[in-house]
């Protein structure tokens, strides 16, 4: 079972999510939350460095957040999945621990 | 003779809010969205800046159903009526983010000093240019 880590900081603010990004291992999921859903955009200076993410790992986004900051899913890079809160809570109880990179 | 509080007027001063989070995530887009409306009952010369993740805050289709928080970027459209109409937004910051003006809200105010014509508070300036903008102000109140 993998791990699933959380990530809620803007990747343009903060290093949280390059943290993350090299601190987990193959398999894992990485969902991201609040501010971080903004890592999900297409387009982005950081775009490049998810869509290597996405050969090894998991990558989910919080539907309502993404829609809270004007995106759609269609706005995406092409592999991230996009859950909502019940699917948030399918993604903690399938992996076998969390961290939260606050 | 002059009643005290009619002495010693203040001067106008140059009054520049720097915008630089993502709304939602924290408080800070709000609060100062506050601020800079009160700061138009004291007749100042204000101006906004939109810079790093506080572009975000002027992106078209924010929809917070989802979410259970007010979606204030409606809001924004008021500042033309409040006789706040410099409004700046970095390019640089745009250009990272993956975001060109046509994914921003339109602002807009009526320039009485042209028949009341409707124009556009926006104004796209370089990191360089808003260098300059900052250097020129009294007070700088970033957020």
């Amino acid at each position: 079972m993998a791990m699933l880590h959380i990530v809620n900081k803007s990747p343009f603010d903060r290093s949280t999510l390059d943290s993350c990004l090299q601190s987990s291992k193959d398999g894992a999921a990485v969902l991201l939350i609040e501010d971080a859903v903004v890592a999900a955009v297409n387009g982005t200076s950081v775009s490049a460095k998810i869509a290597d993410a996405l050969s090894s790992k998991s990558v989910y986004v919080l539907g309502p957040d993404l829609n809270a900051r004007g995106f759609q899913d269609a706005d995406m890079i092409d592999g991230i999945k996009s859950v909502d809160y019940a699917g948030f809570v399918d993604l903690v109880a399938e992996n076998s621990n969390v961290q939260s990179w606050l | 003779m002059m009643e005290p509080w009619e002495e010693n007027e203040s001067p106008v001063k140059k009054f520049m809010f720097v915008n630089r989070k993502a709304p939602y995530g924290t408080v800070y887009a709000l609060e100062s969205l506050e601020v800079v409306l009160i700061s138009a009952a004291f007749d100042q010369d204000v101006s906004l800046v939109f810079v790093d993740d506080g572009v975000y805050q002027l992106k078209k289709n924010q929809s917070t159903d989802g979410i259970g928080m007010k979606n204030f970027s409606p809001t924004y459209n008021a500042l033309g009526d409040y006789d706040i109409n410099k409004i700046y937004i970095e390019a640089e910051s745009m250009k990272e983010r993956g975001l060109t003006l046509e994914d921003l809200q339109e602002l807009t105010y009526e320039d009485e000093d042209d028949d009341w014509a409707e124009k556009s508070s926006i104004n796209v300036v370089s990191r360089a240019e808003l260098a300059e903008l900052m250097d020129a102000q009294d007070v700088v109140i970033s957020s």
